[in-house]
Order: C-alpha cells, then sequence, then structure tokens
C-alpha cells in the first residue's frame, strides 16, 4: 500500500479563521443598519451612516464570509478529490494574504464613501483588480491541483468547482470594467440601460457563481462523506449541472422588469428562470434521495441536520426566485422588503447553512478529534435556524403589506396611500427584524466558540503532541 | 472523456455560460442607447449637478432610493410628477446607472419636477434635517454636506465623460457647498423630458362645491393629512415656513382646490393631486380655512 498523500492544509484552516471574522463583522454591520432603518438617530454621519455602512454589509458577507470559506472549502476538497496535495502552499499562503488586505480595504474605502454604486461591484477600480487577481491566483492554485491529479476520475463537486472558477472571473472582469479618474475614482464603461442591463446580468450570476456553484460542491461533496453513502445519482448531478450553468446566464433582466430594458430580454429572463427550477431541483432531489433508508441521521448527526436544512432552503429559494421573476408578482414586491427576505433565506439559510455544516466537518478531521460540544452544535443550529426565519417570514409580510399599499388606488384612479403611510405601516417589522439578527449573531458565537474549542482540543490531544 | 479532461471540461463550461451571456447581455448593446431610444431634449450634466451625482454615489442614496419609474399605473401616478414612465433615452449620459434595486425612500427619477422651487429650499430643509420635514422619515441627517465642494477633478470629469461645458459652467461652481451640487443634480433630475402640462394637471371637476362644510366632523382626519403633507412647509399651526401662512387664508374653497391638486410651478408649491384623492383635499380646503368658517 502507497503511502497516504500528505494534504497542505494551513490556508484551509486560515481562510475558515478569517472568513469566519469578515462574517461576524458582515453579521455585526447588519444588525445595525437593521437598527438605523427603525432608528434613524443611529446613523453617525458621514462615516457610519446606512448608505455607506450597506455596502460594508453586503461585501463582507459575500466576499467575506462567502468566498473566504469557498476558497477554504475548494482548497480542502479539490486535494481530497483528486489524492494530490495542493499546487503550490505558498501561493495559497500568499492568497490570504491578499484576500485580507482586499477585505479590509474594501471596509475602509467604503466607509470613505469610495464606491462604484454597483451593487456587489462596488469596490473602486484599483481594489477590483487586486479581487481579479486573487481569484486568478487562487483558481491557478486549485486548477493546477486537478490537472496534476492521481485520480483520474473528476467527482462532480470538481466540475461545479471548476465551473465557479471560470463563470466568476469573466462576470467579475466585466462588470467592473470602467473609465478612471483618478486612483479612488472612475465611470463605468457602459451607460444608462446598458449599464443596467451588464450590471444585473452579473448580479444574478454572482448569485449562480458565488451563492450557488461552490455551495453546490461543498454539498455534493460533504454529505456522502458525513453520511457514508454515496451521491444518489451522479449522472442526475451531471444533467442538472449542465442545465444550470446554462440557463442562469439569460435570467439577469428579472431584476428589471418593467423597466426601459427591451421587453424580450426581460421575456427571455422570466422564461430561463422559471425553467431554472428544474436543475435547482436536481440537486435538492439528489440531497434526499441519497438520505434513503437513513433518514434518522437527522436526529442523530448534527452534521446532516445542517447539510439537509440548507439544501431544503435551497429548494425553497429557487422556487420563491423563480416566482418573484413573473412580471406581475415582480410588479408587487420589487423594490419592497420582500427581496432582502428573500436572499436572506438564501445567504443565511442556505449558504451558511451548508458553510456551517462543512466547518465543522473539516475543523474535526483537521484537528483529527470529535467536535468540542455536539450540544453546542445542536444550540447553534436552532439559534441561526429561528433567526433567519424571522428575518425573513417578516420581511415577506412587510413587503406584501408595502406593496399592496403602494399600489392601491380609489375608484378615480388616484393613490390610496401615500408614501409615508407604507413606511409607516413596516415600522414594526423592521424591529422584529433586528431582533432576528441578534439572534442569528448569538448562534453564530456559539458556533464560533465550538470551532475554536475544536481546534484548541486538537492542539492538546496525545497525537498532535506525538508530532 | 469530459470526466477526464479538465481543460476540454473548462473551454466547454465557458462556451455553455457565454451561449446566453451573448444573447442577453452582448448583442442588446446593438441597439440600446442607438438612435431609436434618444431623446433630443435629455442633455448631459453640467460641472455642478455631475459633482452632485458623485455625491449621490458617495452617499449611497442609492441603497435606498431607486431611479426609474416603471410602466406601472401605480408607479406613474406615484412617481410620475407628469412624466410618466421612464424611457431608456433619459439614461444616456449616467455612467453608471442608479435605478436601484430597493425602494427603502420614494424613487427619484423626477423629483426635479415634484419640486419646482428654483432655490432648492425644500431639499436643502430635508436633507439637513429629513424629519423635520417628513416626521416619520428614516433618513439619515445629510447636514454634513454643508461644506467646501472640492472642484479639483470637476473639469477632468466633464472632459472624461465627454460632456460639454463652458467657462461660465466653471465658475458656477466657485463658493458651492456639496450641499449645493446635490441639490442641483435632485433639480436636474427628470427635468429634460418633454412633460405634457394636461397629463401633469389633475383634471378638476367643473363645479367646484366643497361638499365639506362642517369644520368641526372633518378636523382629526384633515389635521392628520395636513401635519403629514403640508405642515414642513406651511408650519404646524399654518403660519408658514418655507411656503407662505395659510391662517386666514381669503382664497376661496375652489382655488385652494386646484392649487393643492395641481401646485404653483413658480413658488414651488408642489402638485398633491396625486398623492390625495379629491374628498381628502377638499377636507383639507376646510381644514385649512377652519377659522374663517
Amino acid at each position: 500500500m502507497k503511502a497516504p498523500t500528505q494534504y497542505v492544509d494551513d490556508s484551509v484552516k486560515g481562510f475558515i479563521t478569517w472568513s469566519i471574522i469578515w462574517g461576524t463583522i458582515a453579521v455585526v454591520v447588519g444588525i445595525l443598519i437593521s437598527l438605523q432603518l427603525a432608528w434613524p438617530q443611529l446613523n453617525v454621519a458621514p462615516y457610519l451612516t446606512y448608505g455607506r455602512l450597506r455596502p460594508i454589509h453586503t461585501n463582507a458577507g459575500i466576499f467575506g464570509w462567502g468566498i473566504g470559506s469557498f476558497i477554504a472549502m475548494f482548497f480542502y476538497i479539490t486535494q481530497r478529490l483528486t489524492k494530490t496535495p495542493l499546487w503550490s502552499p505558498k501561493l495559497a499562503r500568499v492568497t490570504l494574504w491578499i484576500f485580507n488586505v482586499a477585505i479590509a480595504s474594501a471596509a475602509v474605502t467604503l466607509a470613505m464613501g469610495i464606491n462604484r454604486t454597483k451593487e456587489y461591484a462596488e469596490l473602486e477600480w484599483p481594489l477590483a483588480i487586486v479581487v481579479a487577481i486573487l481569484w486568478v491566483l487562487f483558481s491557478i492554485n486549485v486548477f493546477m491541483t486537478i490537472l496534476k491529479r492521481k485520480e483520474e476520475q473528476m467527482y462532480i463537486s470538481l466540475w461545479y468547482i471548476m465551473a465557479a472558477l471560470v463563470g466568476v472571473t469573466v462576470l467579475y472582469v466585466v462588470n467592473n470594467l470602467g473609465m478612471p479618474l483618478h486612483l479612488f475614482k472612475s465611470y463605468s464603461a457602459f451607460s444608462g440601460t446598458n449599464d443596467a442591463n451588464v450590471q444585473w446580468w452579473y448580479g444574478h450570476n454572482a448569485v449562480a457563481m458565488v451563492l450557488t456553484v461552490p455551495p453546490l460542491a461543498i454539498f455534493y461533496y460533504f454529505l456522502p462523506k458525513i453520511t457514508n453513502n454515496p451521491i444518489y445519482s451522479h449522472r442526475m448531478g451531471i444533467i442538472a449541472f449542465w442545465s444550470l450553468i446554462f440557463m442562469y446566464l439569460w435570467t439577469g433582466a428579472h431584476h428589471l422588469l418593467w423597466t426601459p430594458v427591451p421587453d424580450w430580454i426581460q421575456t427571455v429572463a422570466m422564461a430561463l428562470s422559471i425553467m431554472l427550477i428544474a436543475p435547482s431541483w436536481g440537486a435538492v432531489m439528489n440531497g434526499y434521495l441519497t438520505m434513503n433508508g437513513q433518514w434518522e441521521k437527522m436526529k442523530t448527526n448534527y452534521l446532516v441536520k445542517f447539510m439537509i436544512v440548507g439544501i431544503t432552503f435551497y429548494g425553497l429559494q429557487t422556487l420563491q426566485g423563480p416566482m418573484q421573476s413573473i412580471r406581475s408578482f415582480s410588479a408587487f414586491i420589487h423594490f419592497t422588503d420582500w427581496v432582502p427576505g428573500h436572499v436572506h433565506m438564501g445567504t443565511m439559510g442556505w449558504v451558511s447553512m451548508i458553510l456551517f455544516g462543512a466547518t465543522y466537518y473539516v475543523t474535526t478531521t483537521l484537528s483529527e478529534t470529535e467536535i468540542y460540544s455536539v450540544k453546542l452544535a445542536n444550540i447553534h443550529f436552532w439559534l441561526v435556524l429561528i433567526g433567519q426565519l424571522i428575518y425573513s417570514i417578516t420581511m415577506w409580510i412587510a413587503g406584501v403589506q408595502q406593496g399592496s399599499m403602494l399600489l392601491a388606488t380609489n375608484p378615480d384612479g388616484t393613490l390610496h396611500y401615500s408614501f409615508m403611510e407604507t413606511m409607516i405601516a413596516i415600522f414594526p417589522y423592521y424591529k422584529i427584524r433586528a431582533i432576528s439578527g441578534f439572534i442569528y449573531l448569538a448562534g453564530l458565537i456559539v458556533f464560533i466558540y465550538n470551532i475554536y474549542k475544536t481546534f484548541q482540543k486538537g492542539e492538546n490531544s496525545p497525537t498532535a503532541k506525538a508530532k | 472523456m469530459l470526466e477526464k479532461n479538465p481543460v476540454i471540461f473548462i473551454i466547454l463550461a465557458f462556451v455553455v455560460i457565454m451561449v446566453g451571456t451573448s444573447v442577453t447581455m452582448i448583442a442588446p448593446f446593438k441597439w440600446i442607447n442607438g438612435p431609436g431610444d434618444r431623446i433630443a431634449e435629455v442633455k448631459p450634466y453640467t460641472p455642478l449637478q455631475q459633482e452632485g451625482r458623485d455625491l449621490y454615489m458617495r452617499e449611497g442614496c442609492n441603497n435606498c432610493h431607486s431611479q426609474v419609474v416603471r410602466t406601472l399605473a401605480a408607479d406613474v401616478e406615484r412617481y410620475g410628477n407628469g412624466g410618466g414612465y421612464s424611457k431608456s433615452g433619459e439614461f444616456f449620459y449616467d455612467r453608471p446607472h442608479l435605478w436601484g434595486s430597493r425602494r427603502t425612500g420614494p424613487d427619484l427619477a423626477r423629483i426635479g419636477l415634484k419640486y419646482p422651487d428654483p432655490k432648492g429650499a425644500w431639499h436643502r430643509k430635508h436633507m439637513e434635517n429629513p424629519q423635520s420635514v417628513v416626521p416619520a422619515s428614516n433618513m439619515p441627517s445629510y447636514a454634513f454636506l454643508n461644506q467646501a465642494l472640492d472642484t479639483t477633478y470637476s473639469e477632468r470629469k466633464m472632459k472624461l465623460l465627454k460632456f460639454p461645458y463652458t467657462q461660465a459652467d466653471l465658475d458656477d461652481l466657485k463658493g458651492k457647498s456639496e450641499m449645493d451640487a446635490i441639490i442641483a443634480y435632485m433639480r436636474k433630475l427628470g427635468t429634460d423630458i418633454p412633460v405634457k402640462k394636461a397629463e401633469a394637471a389633475v383634471l378638476v371637476p367643473a363645479v367646484l362645491n366643497n361638499p365639506y362644510t362642517d369644520v368641526k366632523a372633518v378636523k382629526e382626519e384633515a389635521e392628520a393629512i395636513y401635519k403629514q403633507q403640508c405642515a414642513s412647509c406651511h408650519g404646524e399651526k399654518r403660519e408658514g415656513t418655507l411656503g407662505p401662512a395659510l391662517k386666514g387664508s381669503a382664497k376661496s374653497d375652489a382655488d385652494l382646490f386646484k392649487i393643492i391638486s395641481n401646485g404653483i410651478e413658480a413658488n414651488g408649491m408642489p402638485t398633491f393631486g396625486a398623492a390625495l384623492d379629491e374628498q381628502k383635499i377638499w377636507k383639507l380646503v376646510t381644514y385649512i380655512k377652519l377659522d374663517t368658517k
């Protein structure tokens, strides 16, 4: 028998640690801005106003927590699926440095009001270039590891990983094209309606390539690992994969329904959005059917809970999303709080649940020990689940209420409610939403404590000391 | 083969991604912003307006305010201000677009039509202390914009964006505050398009008879509407602040009805015909004249 391959995991641990730190900042800033919406006197001009803080919240969440932990998981998964150590451990360590410098600079510059205003592409051009370089270096490292692999077959997770590498690069570069004025200011390369169309081609596919494809790669890898059962159908995974990455790129304009973007682009986006239910549910069903005959693990294995509840939220998310892409429904809820409710089910429910489960698994594997406390992991699970449900449900109710008030007209065609009346009606929901943020944060703190204790336990274990 | 060759796989994945991208993102460049959707009346921003737009971006106003009136009846009624729904050509000079994705505050695509006051007194008061104008508002105070405008790059911006400008435009920047710039931008928004005056005006009935003669019956309701819609400019006690005093107004009920419905552009009085229905306006008229009734 050959000697076991030596995997290089210091950067995995580094990225896990830092992504959790940035993720916590995202949640804390999220709570602050949720409080500001209910109590505007909490805005501290000029650096801590809602307008400057909200991009910090989204960037810390998507890039800090999301991308950071995806990099960690991709390094981890790729090595194991290829039975090959990471191509360049040194490059991985450099990537971590660039990552932290980029996210920290993002937070500082956004607080200073240096931003491009394009959602999820707010960073000014020098920082955008740093992010692009970071992603390319990371991609090369992963791709080279795959090229030099010792395991010939490429498991479905590697497909998703490679698609994300290509997809994010194309999207990020195109939407960040601009004309620099000076170091801290540039203007978009596109104008008006063109700019809007490019932006939401990017915006929606950031959802695909950052918040769907990577967590799916992680899900497909860890669910079989956790349950000790192979995935139900590799073929279904492959069909779902190709249709998913084909269809997503058509759907950006469902963010632009009823606007001056040409009607046919809107209609095509609407149609393809509905069609996306099929590949999305292909992944959901693959997860559920893998559980056949072992559903009792929902009770006995805390990791299965995170994975299965996570994929369930993915299923709900990919039913609600297409519904919102229908013109008549969009007319009702677009521009209201329904949409943040939807987004946070995806981020806090689907993506984060999968990442929590994967992080627990990787932490115990790297530490060669059991989790510090299964009980705390269960408390963490329930706190983040309840926090997220309260968040999303209150925002859906607020969205429906405000949406119907905004559209209400009198018999003579005049509007029934003033804008302020519709806003006053949703203030109570803003306060409940802020509470839900605190519940979620409490869960996050339990999670961090548990992870920290597990790493500590690993360092103090006899095997670690023997090394 | 695909399961075994990552290079071919990655090329194929790229091709698949580019199909939808080409059709819905690249191809539309051929006609969006082309001659078909250009509007001759829409003019580029002046140096002061562009500075204001950059401040709007710096402060992240787009996180709460959209700038696109959808083709929905309620959108046109609420935000159109007589300009109808947004047309593609209106955004030709916008780099980037600022359509936004959430209306925590109202849409601003036609805000220039809503407050026609040339001095921008409403905007100034509102930016400095939003709650003094709209008591329940959750907008932060932007009083800190009362600082000198940095004009170092103003001319270079015009050149980069290829906007025409004159020396007078640049001279106009002298001594201006950031507040002046952002108000100049607010006042420009939506004003270029040809507005159909007939559409902007609310059709008033031929015979204007106030159905509410009993002040007591309407006082409570009308007072609430007054506080929400009128008090910010005409004072809590109708004593007049930004707008004239209304106490003891000598105007006839019919005249007041017309003014509230259609506004007085020259004086900066906005129109309320879309925000309030006929019954509410009559109740307001009765309330305004409660001392004389």
